[in-house]
């Protein structure tokens, strides 16, 4: 390691007590925008919470929803199987799913799975207890794995006539439980957290999960990215280390493109607070290329 | 060469696990969708392949029932997973005239052309006449009196007995008005429901084509038999005024 690497890293383990608790602020906001959609959904389930009069505030779950009773919403991913079993779905379903679509095409695709997957705060869980216990790997799977479990649940959707992920997904179940009623689908958490834990560190997210897989392949054209200043990275890799998805920081394509161009990438924030040089740094896209060569400019100056 | 065959076996590998891998995934769907037959659905709910296509899972029909009826399975139950069912015996559909859980369908599975809630079909009441109160003797008949399209979808037939017993007043079912809602089943006296609603394809028979009823209809042949139309008799006339005496002592004495 680098002599500057090692002094960013010293400089990691200086930091406040009130300078720690600061780089958890995404983790807080991740959990609150997690709990409050689920608190949303079983508000309106189970206590009728409304607007104005008798109109349901958000009626349904993660698959479909009402927002206020006018705005349509509706998982892409679960509308696309139904599409693909030779269904034409109602006209506001369809402009439920462009909804969605667009708002994670600006924001990031896999935005939903660190900002909205009740699953996410399970596998979160399961992986920081990991690293707590050192739980050392069993077996290896590649991470495109998710890729051909897509490619699978479009090809079984096809030929079985039904939507194949849904009717497995434990995203659904959990989540669908959650909101409902109790019952079985809390077991297929527990499922994911032991798996998780004891069996592939990062397992369900990031190798085995279709949706996540969906919503990495439209997460490329995202425009909210994190932004990467070659100029003040020292190298010390401790982005890289909390990252659920370490493959986004390869140096070399990082610098080669300013910013994390993964769609794997699911704007979690637990690198930018990290970075103890501050070189990673959220972004809208069209302004990364500005800020990066402003930088560079910078750099030159003070040489 | 050895580039080749390793990447032949490699080929080969990636094939047998995906196609082991879909086979178990689809055998998994197939038997989930298994129970689908014996699920009473919503109204307008579209028929059942459909249906299990359709159905986004996204629990708004039920967020929208006023009776609050209508459930989502939940992983591990009897039915395929997170679609909405009720269970008449429980809580019946009340046959809201606007059809909520319909209107709020995202997708469809709630078919927007269900336009009166009359038109529903949602299962069929069937009678088991073993136990059925009326069909043993007793004035029972509170499913008739329940039933929301009462007169068309379940009517009382008189059955005359012999001397020193009253006559039987047994509830029939007819499929051309009966919509499911399951209120009869919901309201039937006895331990275990003697009226019960199932999914149609599950009690209805069909006659097929072959059989013709040829008293329904004339064909060449029987036109000629029928005897010919009786002339229509002209009543007698009526007269304004009876003939005769109106009171015997008309005229005074």
């Amino acid at each position: 390691m680098s002599q500057a690497a090692q002094a960013s890293v010293e400089k990691l383990q200086r930091r406040t007590l009130v300078a720690r608790f600061w780089a958890w602020r995404y983790i807080v906001l991740r959990r609150i925008s997690q709990f409050g959609i689920l608190l949303l959904f079983f508000g309106t389930a189970h206590w009728g919470w409304s607007m104005g009069r008798k109109v349901p505030l958000l009626s349904g779950n993660l698959s479909a929803s009402t927002f206020a009773g006018l705005i349509p919403l509706t998982d892409p991913f679960a509308a696309l199987q139904i599409f693909l079993t030779g269904h034409v779905l109602k006209q506001e379903s369809l402009i439920g799913a462009g909804i969605v679509l667009g708002v994670y095409l600006l924001l990031g695709g896999r935005v939903f799975c660190a900002w909205a997957c009740p699953v996410n705060v399970v596998t979160d869980a399961a992986g920081w207890l990991r690293k707590q216990l050192g739980i050392q790997a069993i077996f290896q799977l590649p991470r495109s794995l998710r890729y051909f479990i897509l490619a699978a649940t479009l090809v079984i959707t096809i030929l079985s006539g039904l939507a194949a992920f849904e009717w497995v997904s434990p995203i659904g179940m959990a989540h669908r439980e959650i909101v409902f009623g109790l019952g079985m689908g809390f077991t297929s958490l527990l499922a994911i957290f032991l798996f998780d834990l004891l069996i592939l560190k990062n397992g369900w997210c990031g190798h085995l999960c279709p949706l996540g897989a969906f919503y990495s392949l439209i997460g490329r054209v995202g425009q909210v990215r994190v932004r990467f200043d070659k100029n003040t990275c020292t190298h010390c890799g401790e982005c890289a280390r909390v990252c659920p998805e370490p493959q986004v920081l390869n140096l070399k394509k990082l610098e080669e493109r300013g910013y994390v161009y993964s769609g794997e990438c699911s704007n979690c924030g637990r690198c930018t607070p990290i970075c103890p040089e501050g070189s990673l740094k959220f972004d809208f896209k069209p302004m990364i290329r500005g800020h990066n060569s402003q930088a560079d400019a910078f750099q030159r100056s003070t040489r | 060469m050895n580039v080749r065959r390793e990447f032949l076996v490699k080929l080969a590998q990636g094939a047998a696990l995906a196609g082991t891998g879909g086979l178990l995934w689809g055998y998994i769907l197939r038997n989930e969708a298994r129970a689908a037959p014996y699920a009473l659905r919503p109204p307008g709910a579209l028929a059942e392949d459909d249906f299990n296509a359709v159905c986004i899972k996204c629990g708004q029909c039920v967020n929208a029932c006023p009776p609050h009826i209508l459930k989502l399975q939940q992983a591990g139950g009897s039915l395929p997973i997170g679609m909405p069912y009720y269970e008449p015996r429980t809580g019946a559909c009340v046959m809201c005239p606007d059809i909520p859980c319909m209107k709020v369908c995202p997708t469809g599975a709630l078919s927007p052309r269900l336009e009166r809630i009359e038109d529903a079909r949602m299962g069929l009441a069937v009678i088991d006449i073993e136990n059925c109160l009326s069909w043993k003797g007793l004035r029972c008949e509170i499913c008739h009196r329940v039933c929301p399209i009462k007169g068309r979808a379940i009517t009382l037939e008189a059955h005359p007995r012999q001397i020193s017993k009253h006559a039987m007043f047994v509830p029939l079912v007819h499929s051309d008005a009966c919509t499911g809602c399951g209120i009869c089943e919901h309201a039937c006296p006895t331990e275990v429901a003697a009226i019960r609603i199932l999914p149609h394809k599950l009690v209805q028979g069909k006659i097929g084509e072959h059989y013709r009823l040829g008293w329904t209809f004339d064909t060449e042949v029987t036109k000629d038999f029928k005897p010919p139309a009786a002339p229509a008799v002209a009543d007698a006339p009526v007269p304004k005024k009876a003939p005769g005496m109106d009171y015997l002592n008309e005229g005074g004495l």
